[in-house]
Order: structure tokens, then sequence, then C-alpha cells
């Protein structure tokens, strides 16, 4: 199969392909760990967002890896080429990420997270001030306010839709398989979920994010993974982490607001922001802030760290 | 999906399949008439070897769930629980076992809650007792740790399980929302009944709610044997 998928390598200008590739062991789950830049420069740790994969910093890694840092990014559990574990949670997916700030050493490291990433790197940062020397939050700060406030009666038949769906998709979720297709309809179907991102890139991701099987391009994330949460999570569990940070913080929210992400406008931050924190809205933007605009991301992520 | 363990006497066990996971779901009892009484065991524990003496008098047969983790089911490496899991875990044994009523020691209670509001027409009747693992993490976050992960040993009950389940969030108004599922799609007057004598916040909630009946295990059985 490895040698179908590189005869049918796609290009996208400025991006590249880590320099490196290598494993962790995050208790007996198997990590896809890539990186880009010099080994021996200071380490930054990239997380990505949910149903994304590492691959999906491809065009922006390179920049902050050529201005002399060494770029760590992991696939997350069931993400990329990492395994498909038996169980799925937020806490596993913290816990993995230390076991990947482990691998790079004990000294702390600058930690960078887009989406659920960057929700989730708040909560390490939180947790293990001692390994975080600097947090960058890539449109990763979830809001209350794109919950609908519906009435009681349509809540509940609106759980019970949402709770019969899901465990009958537990029910089917042994024997579940993604749908093949072609590069372009996989890039397609991308393309519904993810507007604001070009054709072009789509195609690239789906030569690094899918493999081609006899049948066809199929996304490598575990097919028994779903959209959206599942459980008593709420988006300000995520917000309460920030104020507690005490190491130096950058905020980037996009302000075009889409579907795939948290509705969340600048005054919803403004309360939260820990003192000295750096928060930069950016117009014109939606919630790729790092794909649709590589090289003014990077140039503020590097004036923060530098 | 199923996979049969055969057995002459009356106890058996049957392997379900539930995503990478495979369940042990025990037969304590064969005989008697009428809908099956599922157990679900608290956090660390395992499907008992016998009928326990204040659930002797359920006119029907007798089942347990060991949950993921726990018992003779599968212990997946890397953790990563939630009681939905473990919910969808049990929704698993009703599959195999049609309408039941439902007794929840701890973490099986607050297991037992979600699943009589996600299955409201197949569980008829759901009793909360107390048990390991009832309260959880409380009813909104506290101040979060992470410790690196240990290598995978296999041992039983998983420790991932013992510390994940012990720690999950579990807000009052989130528990409601099953009740109130439970109480408008059961078409049962009162389809759950908490018996546990400790209350976190969850279940204080629940128990206060209408719908509820509060009485010790044995009567709510009697009560359920009746429906």
């Amino acid at each position: 199969m490895a040698d179908l998928a590189t005869a049918e390598t796609v290009s996208y200008p400025g991006a590249r392909r880590p320099d490196r590739h290598r494993e962790v062991d995050a208790g007996g789950v198997r990590l896809a760990v890539v990186e880009w830049g010099d080994p021996g420069a200071p380490a930054i740790a990239f997380a990505h967002g949910g149903f994304d994969f590492a691959g999906t910093f491809d065009a922006f890694a390179p920049l902050v890896a050529d201005a002399g840092w060494r770029v760590v990014a992991w696939d997350m559990r069931g993400h990329g080429d990492s395994d498909h574990a038996v169980l799925y949670s937020w806490e596993a997916d913290v816990r993995d990420a230390l076991a990947v700030l482990d691998s790079i050493g004990s000294a702390p490291v600058a930690l960078l997270g887009h989406s659920k990433g960057g929700a989730l790197a708040l909560q390490l940062a939180e947790a293990c001030p001692h390994r975080v020397r600097a947090l960058v939050n890539l449109d990763g700060l979830p809001s209350d306010r794109s919950w609908p406030d519906v009435a009681e009666h349509t809540r509940t038949s609106l759980l019970a839709a949402e709770l019969t769906g899901w465990l009958d998709h537990r029910r089917r979720s042994a024997a579940a398989e993604r749908r093949p297709g072609t590069i372009d309809e996989l890039a397609e179907r991308r393309q519904r979920m993810n507007p604001r991102l070009s054709i072009e890139w789509l195609r690239y991701l789906v030569t690094i994010g899918a493999r081609c099987d006899p049948d066809g391009w199929r996304w490598k994330i575990d097919p028994s993974m779903r959209m959206g949460g599942f459980g008593p999570w709420r988006p300000e569990w995520s917000m309460w982490r920030l104020p507690s940070l005490g190491m130096p913080v950058l905020c980037v929210l996009g302000l075009e607001v889409e579907a795939m992400g948290w509705g969340t406008r600048p005054s919803d931050i403004y309360p939260y922001l820990p003192l000295g924190g750096r928060f930069v809205p950016l117009d014109g933007t939606g919630h790729f802030v790092h794909i649709e605009k590589p090289q003014a991301v990077a140039d503020l992520v590097l004036d923060f760290l530098s | 999906m199923r996979i049969p363990v055969g057995s002459a006497s009356g106890e058996a066990k049957v392997v379900l399949v539930h995503g990478k996971a495979r369940l042990a779901l025990h037969r304590l009892r064969d005989r008697g008439d009428g809908r099956p009484l599922l157990l679900l065991h608290g956090l660390g524990e395992r499907t008992p070897d016998a009928v326990p003496p204040e659930l002797v008098a359920w006119p029907g047969p007798v089942w347990g769930l060991d949950f993921v983790g726990h018992g003779a089911s599968t212990v997946p490496p890397g953790g990563g629980y939630t009681a939905e899991i473990l919910m969808a875990d049990a929704d698993a044994a009703l599959w195999e076992l049609g309408e039941v009523t439902v007794h929840g020691r701890g973490l099986g209670a607050y297991v037992a809650l979600l699943l009589a509001g996600a299955r409201p027409t197949v569980v008829r009747g759901a009793v909360l007792a107390d048990g390991p693992g009832l309260a959880g993490g409380g009813a909104s976050p506290g101040s979060p740790s992470a410790l690196s992960p240990p290598a995978a040993d296999g041992t039983i009950p998983d420790p991932f399980a013992l510390l994940e389940l012990s720690r999950d969030v579990r807000p009052p108004d989130y528990a409601l929302t099953y009740v109130r599922q439970a109480v408008q799609l059961s078409g049962l007057d009162t389809p759950v009944a908490v018996a546990a004598v400790v209350r976190p916040p969850w279940l204080e909630a629940v128990a206060g709610e209408p719908g509820v009946t509060r009485r010790q295990a044995a009567e709510a059985l009697a009560l359920y044997a009746r429906v």
C-alpha cells in the first residue's frame, strides 16, 4: 500500500514532510511522532485538533523550524499513523501528550495547540507548569455562546436522538470502516466540513492522512471515532484553565465564524486572559489560522517566543 | 455481536463484543420466570459469584456484566475510560438480554441511570445502590493532574479505570437530563429508584426529582417485578 501511496504524491507550495519520524509508547498505545528542524535546537511541541493529524502542520511547522526551533508533533491516539485504541478520552489524550513531552526530555518546552489541541495544551500547562515554558493557543478557546438555549422538552427529545444515535454507532463500531474514494472525493468531503480550506491543500492532506486500499483511499482515523464530544464536557471548563497559567501565553483567534470552530468572540476571552498574556484576533481568518495564514501566524509565534 | 461460552451447570458466560473490547456477561441464576435482572458492579469490583442476599427475591433470571477493564473483560492498553463508554458496554448486554431491570452499585449505579435514560423502553426500572465509585470526580472539574503513563502490564482491575472513573465529572444537571428522559419516555411512574444511603451531588439531585422513588433495593425490585 505504501508504494501506491507514494506513487500518488501530491505536492503543495511551502509544505514539507517532517525531517524525522519516531514512535512513543504511551502506556501500550503507540503514538507516531514527527520532527522538523535541528534536533539540538530548543523544542516546541505542536498538538493538532480533533480529526486532524500531525501532517496538518506540514506548511506551518517548517516556518517555525527554519527559524531555529525543533518542532515535535504527534498523531493523537486513533488519528493519523498512531494506534487505534480500545478507549478514547480527554484525560487519555492529556496523558499521551505528556508521554510525548517525556520523549523530548525533562526540561520545560514550548507548547502550541490548535483547536482541541489548544484546549488540551491549556490543561497540560495547568497540570504540569514545570514542563511548559511558554504556551501558544491557536483558535482553541471554547466558549459557551454556540450552545442554543432551547426549551426543556425540546432539549429532552434532542438528547434522546443524540443518545440513541451514539449507542447505535457504538454497537456497529466493531465492524465500522471508513468510506473509500479517490483523492478528489476525500478532499471534497473534507471541504464540506472545512469550507475555507483550498481543495489543493486538502488533496495534499489526503495523501498523508489517508491510506490507499485496493478499493480506494480511506482516512486513517479510527472509524469508531465520531465528530463532536459526548458526555458532560462543558466548553467553559477549558476557559477556566486560562487565568491559572503563569508561563508566557499567546492566544490567536480567527474572527471568521465557521462550523468547525467554537464561535468564540474576543469579549469571551478578555476576562480570562492571564496577566501579561498576549491576545491576537485575526480579521478575515477562519478556524485554521495556521493553514490560512502560515507566515503571519509563524511570525506572531516567533516574535512571542523570542 | 456475541460469542457464547457454554456450560452444563446453571452458570454460564456470554462474551459480548463492543468495539475492540470483549465483555464478560455472567449468568448467575437461570431459573425463574420473567424479565432478567442485570447487575452492574462498582468501580474496581467484578460480577459476584452468587446472587447477593438482598436481591435473591427477584423472580426472574439474574445476570451480571463485567465492565471493560474489570473481571473477565478486556483490559485495554493506555486507559481512556468514561462513564459513557461503560453505558455502551451495558447497552451491549441489553442487546443480548432484551428488556431488563438494572441494579447498579456505586459507579454501576451512575451507569444504570445513564442507561435508563438512553434506552428508556428497554430498561424497566433502575435501582441505584451504594458502592465503590459512586461520587466520581464531583459536580465540576477540580485541579487537573497528569502523570506519565506506566508500561501496560494487564493488571485487573485496570489501574487506569480506577484512576479515571474516580475523577470523571458528574454534574447534577447532566444526571437530571437522563432522569427526565427516563420519566418522559419509559411509560413507568417511577423508572428510577434510589437505594443508596450516601448521596453525592448528582445523586442528591436525582433523588429529589419527580418520577424517582427512594426505597431499599429489595423493595425497589419488588416494585419493578410487578411492572
